[in-house]
Formats: structure tokens, C-alpha cells, sequence
């Protein structure tokens, strides 16, 4: 879900914004424009002094006349004094405007490089218009119908509702005007910068050339010193499995909320799938989990993961069944149900064949990088994803790196989350800024968001313990309970937990993880202070606002055992009011 | 985990027996890990009378006020190991988090009597704490000696011995929380079984076994209302569903109709049958009950304008026990006397708030959810609060002091069209009132006409150490006023 699409462009309006017509040669599209006074300074620039091109990136005219044919026929020459021999329509093509690619180049303006963004579909990509974005809408209904059913919990507080209801075309609609009131907001913020949004599908036809056209019309080529792809993922659909788009479907599919089935089988018991279940019980469906490992939720920190069973799956309509695959699905038809063939996943036996009215098919995302044209630059993709370094830049078959070509996102598969793809893209262009940058993976945070919610981030305990054990170093873990929380008690949401793992030598902050009331947005103080390097000891005597649901973290650190304190504790004992 | 429990110990150690020392279970909202000595604790050493046997027994404790059953996920200290106060011994999983749970007790662990991952219903005794190294092997024999007790073979068994510990002292009838039966996986049979997800717990909930249940779903598939149908439970919003019995104990040997319906599919019962643990719960609350010196009085009351009162907020949710138990409880109020109860022999112990306890027969037993101060709720939130504790009852998941608390006791056959009956008093509470049917009957007025009145016969027995004749009567004469001119009832 919170993939970044993939789509590739057309030329549509291949034009430079007055923005660039009005700077001097430094916004125009040399490459580091910037830093080009400083000649010692280009190599680090264009991240490979080996690359002439780049380091030579100044506009000449006559070099760009052809892409100058643009519709609009409106072009920047301002650059063409700078006698470099080699020029580039831009300093940075990114081909996908999902998140990515768009916090890649709203990062880019920033820095002064001249960029365009390549799109074959909509603007915004998986997360704004069929994944994270719509799926919030949905969410926000599901948490308010679950609140108002909750007839025990609004009576403690002393409310007495009616019955609610829920007109499902009216929440289908907040979800899909959700959906494009942000691509406005995305396309806008780049339009507004200056960014160029060249519609149709993009493709590497040869190293720093981007080619890009939309079905029946001419293509179009330009030059780029950099190329980021950002192209993002599509639902994954395991062999097997029909999907008809009405009673067999993905996330695509169901965040559209054509109907609300009475009893829908999700196969996958990750962040997609447990989303969805909180969305199809609040709204009345009753939901069976498929899951291929042995237990639910198998990214989950265990700790976390059972007491999310305990929260989010045991009180409610669901049941599951684990260690199977769902080996074949058939839609419903002719009066039929839909029938899902179960096979052991070790043995491969057959097991039982459910009969339910809708199947979700959540098993993961798959990279969209067919067509993207990068056998054209020897690369060769690894079950479909693009093998990149540390840096997010691109190796070839060999394993060298693909000079200025870059990939962020899903389709690199490092990460799959649009957070993580605008952060590698960021990255990426402070590269290319000259600056070196290497993001930190374990301090980009992850969200699921069910009532309540979970978030994580870095190591979970078993990561950490099998990571101390290599290294030789000790592992602490500290809890503290949602329920000892004042404005948690206050919500009467008391149930929860944050967890943190940590060196009890060094203070260090290894993986944080809660389950509760706004969990996702508690998570960002653990995840910056991974980022920074904040130690515990730092971080405990920072000071949060009383009584706030960020005390739950502020107890966290507090409770924390370190060396140089105190016996070292493995296990916090703080008496806790049930 | 961070949320360790402190656990007071100290008052279980001298004053309760064990089976009794549930009460303070309750009392402390479910937060204390119970250890009450063992029986026979008090004799003389050193001219003093002091606890000589220092074997506690460690009760699994109430996490959370829906617990009912928890689960040993692992035992941090081993048999023999040396307990410090503050120490955790044992993390226990409730239906809402783990919890450790540490001793406020000196000591050694003796014996773990139920080992990790084995779950035992709140209050039953999960091990053995001795106070000296010389008591472990102490400890451990009466551990031997009491080993049904502690073993927890297959669900059935377990049923049937499993202690009746969470019967609470001052419950006025008998409360005993069964943990849920685990429904056999049911064994692919001549034609699949197709349920949904919530249609299968239910069913675990109700002991219904689904391949007797006809599904009326979509390709035959079984629905939750099937199965609520299947168990007699009527998904009706409103109406109380479930039939108050006698408190007499007559629902053990009877079971009512509702209870019936839902095994149906089972084959008569025959021979001898074990008492389940809240069958063994009534058993022997009924046998102490002989100790209690009891009388009673009858009183028969007009019920038009109740019944005109009812029919007109019936359809706002209004239960008739809602009703009468808000009568009772304002009469009490008038009444103190009749809401205390005898504790010792020797005094009153008059009861701040007024806490009516409901015989609601249950699958082959009995069960008094707890109406708390009806007297100053009004009339439309307690009956909401009935239908959530007939909710929580059915589903075995009503709190020690959901079942345990009251101070006065209602029992309503009205509904059977029995016309007068007599209630056994229940140890712990002062009296127990016995309501029949409301029938039309021909009455002459005081102006010499006849006219047809709906009559209804209540019948109370009390304890008469503490209450006499006329504290009766003038009750019943108030609670008379209180149904003939209903009034106060929907303030």
C-alpha cells in the first residue's frame, strides 16, 4: 500500500517554467550549478568524475533544439555561456510521480537543479490514488462506525448513540475525492516549483537519455546528467488466483468500495491485509485471514504482533487460518461462491476449500519495472526489482554501478514504503548536489493503521538479539503500558504497548514498536532520534507536554536501564495501574 | 513486560480459608495475585496464636475485569527457588496483556501445580509458596493430596474437577465463572461444514456443535444468527432473553427452556453425572444455607398501573427485572435493615449501597449478575446495564464483582406462570425475595364492588437474626406502594 506507482510518460508539455528563464546559468541545466565556480568541488557533483557529460553540464542551445520542440516551444538558453561541451535538458529526469519521485523533486528545486518528471499515469502513484492515501479515508469511517458501535465504550464515557449507519457510495466518495484532492495538492507543489510533468511512459533507451510517449503519439527523447526511476509497485497476485475485479480483487479494487461483501476471505495478514480487515468489520463484514507463514502479522515485533492478535483480530469477526496458501481462487459465478483452494505450505496437501463471498488478495507488492528499458544500460533486474548500492545507485549485471542512474522506492524493493522511496530520493539528489548522503534504514519509521494503531521502527527484539549476539554486545528491553497513560485512560483506550529495544552500554536505540492510540504518529520521536543518533540518555531528560499521549514514549526512555546508572535490568518492572 | 503487579498478600493469610479468600479478589479489581494460607492455619505455638503452616496457595489472579481464565506463559522462578518480596515469580497471559506477577512474600517456591502454557480458570490455585526451605517437601505432599485439584487434563475433565474457587463468599447464590469449553474441531463428517467466521464463535461461546446447526446462508452456509437460533439465544435487541429462576436451586435440576433448547441434539442425560464446578458451587452454598434460621412473608401486590408503566416504556428497552429490581431497591432504602446481612452471629453489617442480585439460570446452573444501586439509576440505564450483564453472563465473562456483590436477592418465576413460590436465603445476604405471576384476579374494593385486578404474589425469606417480622412487612408494604403507584420508578 504504500508503494509508489510506476508510470511512464507521454510529452505532453515539455516546457521550462519562467522559474528557470529568470535565474542566471545556475539554475539552468548544469549539473551541479550551484557549486560550478568551484572546480574542485564537480567531481564530487556528479558523483563520478568518470562522467564527462555531467561534469560539463551547462545548456547549450543548439544542443537542445530538438527537445526545444515542445509544445509550448517555451526554452531557457540562459546557460549556453558557460562553454561546457556537453549539455543536458535537465539535470534530473525522474521517471515516476509517485511519492517518490515527488519528494525527489520538490528536493531537487531545492537544491537548484533544473527537473522534470516523467508520468504515465496519474500523478501521486500508488500511495496517493490506490494505496495509503485512499486507504486512510476508509479508515477514518472504520474508526468512527467501530467507536460507535462500541455501545460499552461510549456508555463509560456517558454517551448513548443511536444506532449508526453508513452510506458506503458516500464513504467510497470521501476516499476517492481524498485521493485527487492530493494529487492536486502534488501536482500543484510541483508545478509550482518548477518542476516539468512530461506525461507518458518513461524509459532508458541509452545511458543519461530518457525516451517518453503516450500510445499513438510520437515519441519524445531528452537528456538527462541524472536519472532516478521511481516507478513504483502494482499488487502482487500469486499464480493461481483470478482476479475479476468484483468478487476476486486487489487493494486496487477495493478501496473503491464497490460493495461490502458479508464475508470476505484476505489472503495476506500484513499491513494491507490487517488494514482492510479493520475497514470490512467496522463496515459490517465478518473476515478470514490466509496466511502462508505460521502466524499473523509475520513482520511484526512477536511481542507486538500478539497483542495485536489479542486486540485487533480475536474480539472480532475473524477468524484465520496459517501455514496454508491460498493455491487456487475462483470469482464467483453463476450463483456459485467463491471457492479457495487451501494447500499446506510446507507439504503442499491439500486442505479444506473455503466458500466465502470476496477474496482481497493482499500478498505483497511486485516492482513495476517491465519496459523501463534497462537492458539498454546492461542492468538486469532481480525478480523484477532493480539492484541499486547503499546509495540508491543502480549496478549492473556485473555488479558495477550504472553511472547517474539511480532507483528509489518499490521498484528497488529495499524498502517499501512511500515514506522510505521520498527519503532515498532525497538522498539520491543530495548526491547528486555533491553532497554525500547515505539514508539509514533503520531509522525510517512504518505505520499500520488499525484501531488502534502500530508502528515500529528499526530493529524488532528478535533482529536485535540475533544482531548483539553477532556482535558481541548486550540487548535491554523496556515496555511501558498505554494503560498507566492519563490521556490514553481519558479516551478510555488504555490498551497498548510501546517496546524498546536498546544497548544498555551505549544508550542506543535499536528498534522501537507500539501498539495504541495514535501509535503512528508517536513513533516519528523514536525515529528521529534513531536518525540523529539521540542516545537514551539524551532523550530522557527531554520534557513532553502533560497529560499527552507522548509521556507513553517519555516513560519508555525513562524506564530504560542503562550501565552506567544502574543494574541493568532486562525486563523494566514498573507497577502499572489496570 | 513493565506492568508487574504488586501482590498483597497479608490479608489472606489470616482471616480467610482459602475457597473464601476470593472475596478480596474482587474487592481490589482484580489486581492482587491472591496467596491465602492453607487451611487449618491458626494454632497456638509459644503460648501465641500464630499461622503455623506457612503454605500459601498462589492464585491465578484477575488481570482485568473480564478475565476469567488465564494462561501461564512461563513460571520466571523454578520449584525450590527462593522468593524475594518484590520478586516476579510467574508471567501470566490474560485475555488482555501478559502480565508479570510478583510476590510481596518472602518464601519459596515449593510446587508449580499448573506448568507453562497450561491455562486454569481465576482464583484456582496455580502453585505452592512455602515460608521455609523445611516446608517445600510439606508443601509438595499436600500438593499430592490435593492433586485433582490442580489437574487440568483434558477440557472435560477439567470441568468436572476443576475447583470451585471463584465462588465468592457474600455471593448471594451461587457465581461461579466456568471457563469456556473449547468446542472439539469437528471432524470432517459426510458433507463440509461451511460457517462464518463469527457463526464459529459463537458457537464455541455456546457450546453449539455446528454440523447439528442447518445453515440458512448463502450455499447453506452457517450464520451467526443460525447458530444464535441453534442455542436459543434470541438476537432480540430489547427483551431480556434469558429466564430468571429460582434461587432455591431448583435451575440445577431443571434446566429452563432456554438452556434445553441449545442441546436439544444431545441424548437425554442418564446415570450418574458429575456436578459441574458451579453445580458444586450451589451444592454447597445450599447446604450452608441450613445454618441460617429463615422465615417468610407473603404479600400480594396490584400490578395494573406496573404493568401499564411497563407496556408503555417496553419498547424503550425497559426489562420487567429492571422495573422490580428498582422497586426492591428503593424500598430497601427505606428498609435498611432488610438490605444487611449477618455476618458473624453476632451484629449487623448494614450495606452501604444497595446491589440486587438476579437468579438467571444458565446452562445447567445458576447465576446473580449484580444490579448496582438501582435505587439511583434511572430506570432506562439500568436496564441497559441489565442486558450488558445478561450479555456478559452468557458469555461467561462476568467479573467476581459482577456476580458476587450483591446485598438483596431477586428471583422471578413470573414468567412460567407460577403463582407463589418460596426461595431458598443464600449465605451472605439478609433476604431473598420470591416473585410469582401477575393473573387477573376478582378483588372487592373497599366500596363494596367488585372489580379484576392483576395480582401478584411476592414472597420473602430472611434471616431472623437480623430481620424480624415487621421490619418484613413494613417493607413489603412499602415496596407494594412503590408497584401500585409506579411513578418513582422512571425518575
Amino acid at each position: 500500500m504504500e508503494a509508489i506507482a510506476v508510470s511512464r510518460g507521454l510529452v505532453g508539455a515539455s516546457r521550462l517554467q519562467s522559474f528557470f528563464a529568470d535565474t542566471s546559468s545556475s539554475s539552468s541545466s548544469s549539473c551541479v550549478p550551484a557549486l560550478i565556480s568551484y572546480a574542485g568541488l564537480k567531481k564530487n557533483v556528479c558523483f563520478s568524475a568518470s562522467k564527462p557529460a555531467c561534469e560539463l553540464g551547462a545548456v547549450v542551445a543548439a544542443s537542445r533544439g530538438a527537445v526545444v520542440k515542445g509544445n509550448r516551444g517555451l526554452r531557457v538558453e540562459a546557460a549556453a555561456t558557460n562553454g561546457s561541451p556537453q549539455s543536458f535538458d535537465y539535470d534530473v529526469v525522474i521517471i515516476g510521480a509517485g511519492v517518490g519521485g515527488h519528494g525527489a523533486a520538490l528536493h531537487a528545486v531545492e537544491r537548484g537543479l533544473k527537473t522534470a518528471i516523467v508520468e504515465g499515469d496519474v500523478v501521486g502513484g500508488t500511495c496517493v490514488n490506490r494505496g495509503c492515501v485512499p486507504s486512510k479515508a476508509l479508515l477514518a469511517v472504520s474508526g468512527r462506525m467501530r467507536e460507535l458501535h462500541d455501545e460499552h465504550h461510549l456508555k463509560s464515557l456517558g454517551i448513548q448513540v443511536a444506532a449508526a449507519e453508513y452510506d458506503r457510495q458516500a464513504v467510497a466518495d470521501h476516499a476517492n475525492n481524498l485521493a485527487t484532492k492530493i494529487r492536486g495538492n502534488l501536482t500543484n507543489s510541483m508545478k509550482a516549483l518548477g518542476v516539468d510533468i512530461l506525461t507518458g511512459i518513461g524509459s532508458v533507451v541509452a545511458p543519461q537519455v530518457v525516451k517518453y510517449g503516450r500510445i499513438g503519439f510520437a515519441d519524445k527523447t531528452i537528456t538527462a546528467c541524472n536519472i532516478i526511476i521511481a516507478t513504483g509497485s502494482v499488487p502482487f497476485v500469486p499464480p493461481g488466483i483470478e482476479i475479476d475485479g468484483k468478487t476476486v480483487f486487489t487493494s486496487d479494487h477495493a478501496l473503491k468500495l464497490e460493495w461490502i461483501p458479508d464475508w470476505i476471505a484476505i489472503v495476506g495478514s500484513g499491513y494491507i491485509g490487517l488494514e482492510f480487515s479493520d475497514v470490512y468489520t467496522a463496515l459490517g463484514s465478518e473476515v478470514t485471514f490466509i496466511e502462508a507463514l505460521d502466524g499473523l502479522m509475520p513482520g511484526f515485533d512477536p511481542e507486538i504482533g500478539k497483542l495485536a492478535q489479542r486486540i485487533l483480530i480475536n474480539p472480532r469477526k475473524i477468524d484465520y487460518h496459517v501455514g496454508v496458501l491460498a493455491k487456487k481462487i475462483t470469482p464467483a459465478k453463476d450463483g456459485k461462491p467463491v471457492l479457495i483452494e487451501l494447500v499446506d505450505t510446507k507439504t503442499k496437501e491439500p486442505k479444506e476449500t473455503l466458500e466465502v463471498d470476496a477474496a482481497l488478495i493482499a500478498t505483497g507488492r511486485a516492482p513495476f519495472t517491465k519496459g523501463l528499458g534497462l537492458e539498454n544500460v546492461n542492468v538486469v533486474t532481480q525478480r523484477g526489482f532493480v539492484p541499486v548500492d547503499e546509495r540508491m545507485q543502480v549496478l549492473d549485471g556485473e555488479g558495477n554501478k550504472v553511472p547517474n542512474l539511480y532507483c528509489i522506492g518499490d521498484a528497488n524493493g529495499k524498502m517499501m514504503l512511500a515514506h522510505a522511496a521520498s527519503a532515498q530520493g532525497i538522498s539520491v539528489i543530495e548526491q547528486i548536489a555533491g553532497r554525500d548522503n547515505v539514508l539509514n534504514h533503520n531509522s525510517v519509521p512504518a505505520a499500520c493503521f488499525t484501531h488502534p494503531e502500530i508502528s515500529m521502527v528499526g530493529l524488532t527484539e528478535p533482529q536485535a538479539r540475533a544482531l548483539a549476539e553477532k556482535e558481541g554486545f548486550k540487548v535491554s528491553v523496556a515496555k511501558t503500558s498505554f494503560k498507566a497513560n492519563t490521556k490514553a485512560l481519558a479516551e478510555n483506550e488504555g490498551d497498548g504497548l510501546a517496546k524498546m529495544i536498546y544497548r544498555p552500554d551505549t544508550g542506543e536505540i535499536l528498534g522501537v514498536h507500539i501498539l495504541g492510540l495514535h501509535a503512528a504518529d508517536l513513533i516519528h520521536e523514536a525515529s528521529n532520534a534513531i536518525a540523529m543518533g539521540n542516545t537514551i540518555k539524551d532523550i530522557k531528560f527531554a520534557v513532553h507536554a502533560h497529560p499527552t499521549l507522548s509521556e507513553v514514549l517519555d516513560e519508555l526512555f525513562k524506564s530504560a536501564h542503562l550501565e552506567d546508572h544502574a543494574v541493568v535490568s532486562e525486563k523494566a518492572a514498573e507497577p502499572v495501574a489496570v | 513486560m513493565a506492568s508487574a503487579l504488586h501482590l498483597p498478600l497479608g490479608a489472606a493469610a489470616s482471616v480467610f480459608s482459602w475457597r473464601d479468600s476470593s472475596t478480596f479478589l474482587g474487592g481490589v479489581g482484580g489486581l492482587a495475585m491472591p496467596v491465602a494460607a492453607a487451611p487449618g492455619l491458626l494454632c497456638r505455638r509459644n503460648g501465641n496464636l500464630v499461622v503455623e503452616s506457612k503454605i500459601r496457595e498462589i492464585f491465578m489472579p484477575a488481570l482485568s475485569s473480564t478475565m476469567t481464565e488465564g494462561k501461564i506463559v512461563s513460571w520466571v522462578k523454578n520449584e525450590g527457588d527462593k522468593l524475594s518480596k518484590g520478586e516476579s515469580v510467574v508471567v501470566v497471559e490474560s485475555d488482555k496483556a501478559d502480565m508479570d506477577v510478583e510476590t510481596f512474600y518472602d518464601g519459596f517456591l515449593a510446587k508449580i501445580v499448573i506448568t507453562e502454557g497450561e491455562t486454569a480458570p481465576v482464583g484456582a490455585a496455580i502453585g505452592l509458596l512455602a515460608e521455609t526451605e523445611e516446608e517445600i517437601a510439606e508443601a509438595k505432599a499436600k500438593a499430592q493430596a490435593t492433586t485433582p485439584v490442580a489437574a487440568q487434563p483434558s477440557p472435560v475433565e477439567e470441568k468436572v474437577l476443576s475447583p470451585p474457587t471463584p465462588v465468592a463468599t457474600p455471593a448471594p447464590v451461587v457465581a461461579v465463572q466456568v471457563p469456556t469449553e473449547p468446542v472439539a474441531p469437528t471432524a470432517p463428517r459426510s458433507g463440509r461444514i461451511i460457517a462464518t467466521p463469527y457463526a464459529k464463535k459463537l458457537a464455541k461461546q455456546y457450546s453449539v456443535d455446528l454440523a447439528s446447526v442447518a445453515g440458512s446462508g448463502p450455499g447453506g452456509r452457517v450464520t451467526p444468527a443460525d447458530v444464535e437460533a441453534a442455542a436459543g439465544k434470541t438476537p432480540a435487541p430489547i427483551a431480556s432473553p434469558v429466564v430468571q429462576a429460582s434461587a432455591a436451586g431448583a435451575a440445577a435440576a431443571a434446566p429452563a427452556p432456554t438452556a434445553a433448547s441449545a442441546q436439544e441434539s444431545s441424548p437425554a442425560p442418564f446415570g450418574s453425572v458429575a456436578f459441574t464446578s458451579m453445580q458444586v458451587g450451589v451444592a454447597r452454598n445450599m447446604v450452608e444455607s441450613l445454618s441460617v434460621p429463615v422465615f417468610r412473608v407473603g404479600y400480594t401486590v396490584t400490578t395494573d398501573a406496573l404493568d401499564a408503566l411497563y407496556k408503555k416504556i417496553k419498547s424503550k428497552g425497559v426489562t420487567m427485572t429492571a422495573l422490580l429490581a428498582k422497586a426492591c431497591a428503593l424500598a430497601l432504602e427505606k428498609h435498611p435493615v432488610v438490605n444487611a446481612s449477618c455476618k458473624d452471629g453476632k451484629s449487623f453489617t448494614y450495606n452501604e449501597d444497595i446491589n440486587i442480585a438476579v437468579a438467571v439460570a444458565m446452562d445447567g446452573g445458576l447465576l446473580t449478575p449484580v444490579l448496582k444501586n438501582p435505587n439511583k439509576v434511572e430506570i432506562y440505564s439500568l436496564s441497559r446495564s441489565w442486558k450488558d450483564l445478561v450479555d456478559k453472563a452468557r458469555a461467561k465473562q462476568l467479573s467476581p464483582a459482577e456476580y458476587s456483590s450483591g446485598t438483596f436477592v431477586l428471583s422471578n418465576l413470573g414468567m412460567f406462570n407460577v403463582d407463589r413460590f418460596d426461595a431458598i436465603l443464600p449465605p451472605g445476604v439478609g433476604a431473598i425475595m420470591a416473585v410469582g405471576a401477575s393473573t387477573p384476579t376478582v378483588v372487592a374494593t373497599g366500596d363494596g364492588l367488585f372489580s379484576v385486578k392483576n395480582r401478584m404474589t411476592v414472597n420473602v425469606t430472611a434471616d431472623h437474626r437480623i430481620i424480624y417480622g415487621g421490619d418484613l412487612a413494613v417493607f413489603l408494604q412499602t415496596f407494594a406502594a412503590i408497584i401500585e403507584d409506579p411513578k418513582d420508578l422512571t425518575l
